[in-house]
């Protein structure tokens, strides 16, 4: 074997491994579960500048990216986020996909409280068979509120009513 | 409003990775015949002639690996497979090219590929048959007994090179039973902690910025010391006590939170270091070579410092594979314990330090395994092997490159030795075990039967 293959060869195999090794970091760069948390502010005030029905454009064509399977059987004026109206997290939205949102301070939780007057695993909200969004309390000590009337049973959620919790108000928005 | 305010939160679930990790997988058996063609055609200058064996042997075990974790474990983590299966088939090519060297005794390497069999096979009946890891919880005090077991037995065998840790079995040869102890233990330990680790973490005295246990919760950590200084003394192996004690300690650290628990263990396992170090003399000779690398042996310099001249002849790059001179170690083990000097010398400081990344991102993938899971038993569990294993190949590497005394241990997978391979393939099932667990998706809440009975009543 020529001096010259097998240095190659030599270099060609550290190359190869290496390679590997970054593979197998950028599988695992990929490989991130949780919650993931998206910065929007830039995209907020492009949004805002736009005329009106632009706007409702893009809105449309966010929606359909996001759930195209479920295109078929989302009813019209169906909210398609959540927004945190009030308290700390204000600002913050969770897009519907039919998902369970489940609220409280359990560090598992989609919305995590951090609020004095909320419990641990405080309110879920969840689409029914129908696609209607529904808010439960999940037995919290201080209670959910829709509009100003206590919670008791699993409620359907109206577009825009406010859902409070503690010094938390979020609301259902298209 | 504020810019940190404005955030969108989706919750993602961990992907099933199967597809990922079949790619990896044909690029981890790819690599180790490549290294098989390079280590021929540079020693006798031809392609070796079980080069089509050899490959689709690696193949057909990782296909089998595969399929099975795809059938058991859809949801594991995707890079443990392929690391183990690499660094398995590494270590064969590496055999291979140190049996080449006649001078270095028998062919290892086909003994080996049988031992890499059966630990795919103890691989695959663990992911069969145990369905959930939490099922290993219920045998917390077995496992210790069965661990204190393996670990005395090696003390009815005659000392092999100085150290009492191998058994022999007629027919069968001799067993490292010390290996499968670790995982036994690990086990024992993550039961145990589980169940203790409140009152470890809680009841408890300030004293000078530490927290001191009560009297009878550091009652088990000095016991499990001093077997491992009993280890130490009976066995005369350096690197077993070190792991079993650094494994509790790390065990208890993550358990309670409290710092003083490594404080502790550092005072105590250096305090049996010296101890030991001071009085035993198969343990005082390696201390010796450790700080006297060049002092003359039998007219020769020491393993240790020979090792070093191996690494430090690779250079950056190395000499390529089948071009070194790891021959020339003519110490007990170049084929075992000082593999590594040869992958420092003939893949030189890249190729050792991509071999010491794929061990840490083995770890890695462990204790994000540990992160990851929900139920303490597994968290304990998933963090005890993957700390242990980072442990093992601190103590090997550590040892071979000269940073601690070289102890008598084997680098996970890579080093010649059967029970090492069949261990850590075990060792890697449960992780998988426990991973898929871990990643497995939330099923979607069942709808509440008040609700149902609310809305009758709306109805109504």
């Amino acid at each position: 074997m020529s001096e010259l293959t097998l240095t190659v060869m030599r270099l060609g195999f550290l190359a190869v491994l290496w390679l590997f090794v970054i593979v197998a970091v950028q599988v695992i760069r990929s490989d991130l579960f949780g919650t993931r948390v998206t910065q929007r502010s830039g995209r907020r005030g492009e949004t805002a500048a736009r005329p009106p029905q632009q706007r409702q454009q893009a809105a449309a064509q966010d929606r359909r990216g996001q759930q195209p399977a479920q295109n078929g059987r989302q009813r019209r004026g169906a909210p398609t986020k959540l927004v945190v109206a009030e308290g700390s997290l204000a600002g913050t939205t969770v897009a519907l996909q039919g998902q369970t949102i489940t609220l409280g301070r359990a560090h598992d939780s989609t919305i995590v409280l951090d609020d004095d007057y909320a419990s641990s695993r405080h309110a879920r909200i969840y689409p029914d068979r129908d696609g209607q969004w529904i808010v439960e309390d999940l037995g919290s000590t201080n209670g959910t509120y829709l509009d100003r009337n206590r919670l008791t049973t699993p409620t359907p959620v109206p577009l825009g009513a406010p859902i409070r919790i503690g010094k938390t108000v979020i609301e259902l928005r298209k | 409003m504020s810019a940190s305010n404005t955030t969108t939160i989706t919750s993602i679930g961990a992907p099933n990775r199967r597809n990922t990790e079949l790619a990896l997988l044909v690029f981890a058996v790819a690599i180790p015949v490549f290294a098989y063609a390079n280590v021929g055609l540079a020693k006798n200058g031809s392609v070796p002639a079980g080069l089509l064996g050899y490959g689709v042997g690696l193949g057909l075990l990782a296909t089998v690996t595969h399929l099975l974790v795809r059938k058991f474990a859809p949801y594991a983590d995707p890079l443990m497979l392929p690391i183990a299966t690499l660094l398995n088939g590494l270590g064969l090519v590496l055999i291979w090219r140190l049996d080449q060297e006649p001078s270095l005794g028998s062919a290892m390497a086909p003994k080996q590929l049988m031992w890499s069999t059966f630990g795919v096979v103890l691989f695959v009946l663990v992911l069969v048959l145990v369905k959930d890891h939490r099922i290993l919880q219920r045998y917390t005090y077995i496992s210790m007994v069965l661990a204190l077991v393996l670990l005395v037995l090696p003390v009815f065998f005659p000392p092999v090179y100085g150290a009492r840790i191998w058994i022999s079995l007629p027919g069968i040869g001799s067993l490292q039973p010390g290996e499968f102890a670790k995982i036994i233990i690990t086990v024992f330990f993550a039961g145990y902690l589980m169940v203790k680790r409140d009152a470890l973490a809680l009841a408890s005295r300030r004293v000078m910025g530490l927290y001191l246990p009560r009297g009878r919760d550091l009652g088990p950590i000095l016991v499990i010391w001093a077997v491992s200084l009993l280890i130490l003394v009976f066995e005369t192996d350096l690197g077993t006590s070190l792991l079993f004690f650094g494994l509790f300690v790390i065990m208890l650290y993550v358990a309670t939170e409290r710092t003083s628990w490594i404080v502790f263990g550092l005072l105590l396992s250096s305090a049996g270091a010296v101890a030991v170090a001071s009085s035993e003399p198969h343990v005082k000779i390696r201390v010796q070579d450790w700080l006297h690398p060049l002092a003359l042996q039998n007219g020769a310099v020491t393993e240790t410092a020979q090792a070093r001249y191996a690494f430090g002849s690779g250079g950056l790059f190395g000499s390529g594979l089948g071009q070194g001179y790891s021959r020339l170690i003519h110490g007990i083990a170049p084929k075992s314990d000082y593999i590594l000097a040869t992958v420092g010398e003939e893949l030189g400081l890249a190729g050792l330090m991509a071999v010491l990344l794929l061990y840490g991102l083995l770890i890695e993938r462990g204790i994000r395994t540990a992160l990851a899971a929900r139920d303490p038993f597994g968290k304990l569990l998933a963090i005890g092997l993957s700390g242990g294993f980072a442990l093992q190949v601190f103590v090997v590497a550590g040892g071979v490159t000269g940073l601690i005394p070289l102890t008598g241990m084997t680098m996970p997978f890579m080093a010649q030795g059967g029970s090492s391979v069949i261990a850590n393939w075990a060792l890697v099932a449960i992780l998988l075990r426990i991973s898929d667990t871990a990643r497995r998706p939330a099923p979607s809440p069942a709808p509440s039967p008040d609700a149902e009975a609310t809305q009758v009543v709306r109805n109504q």
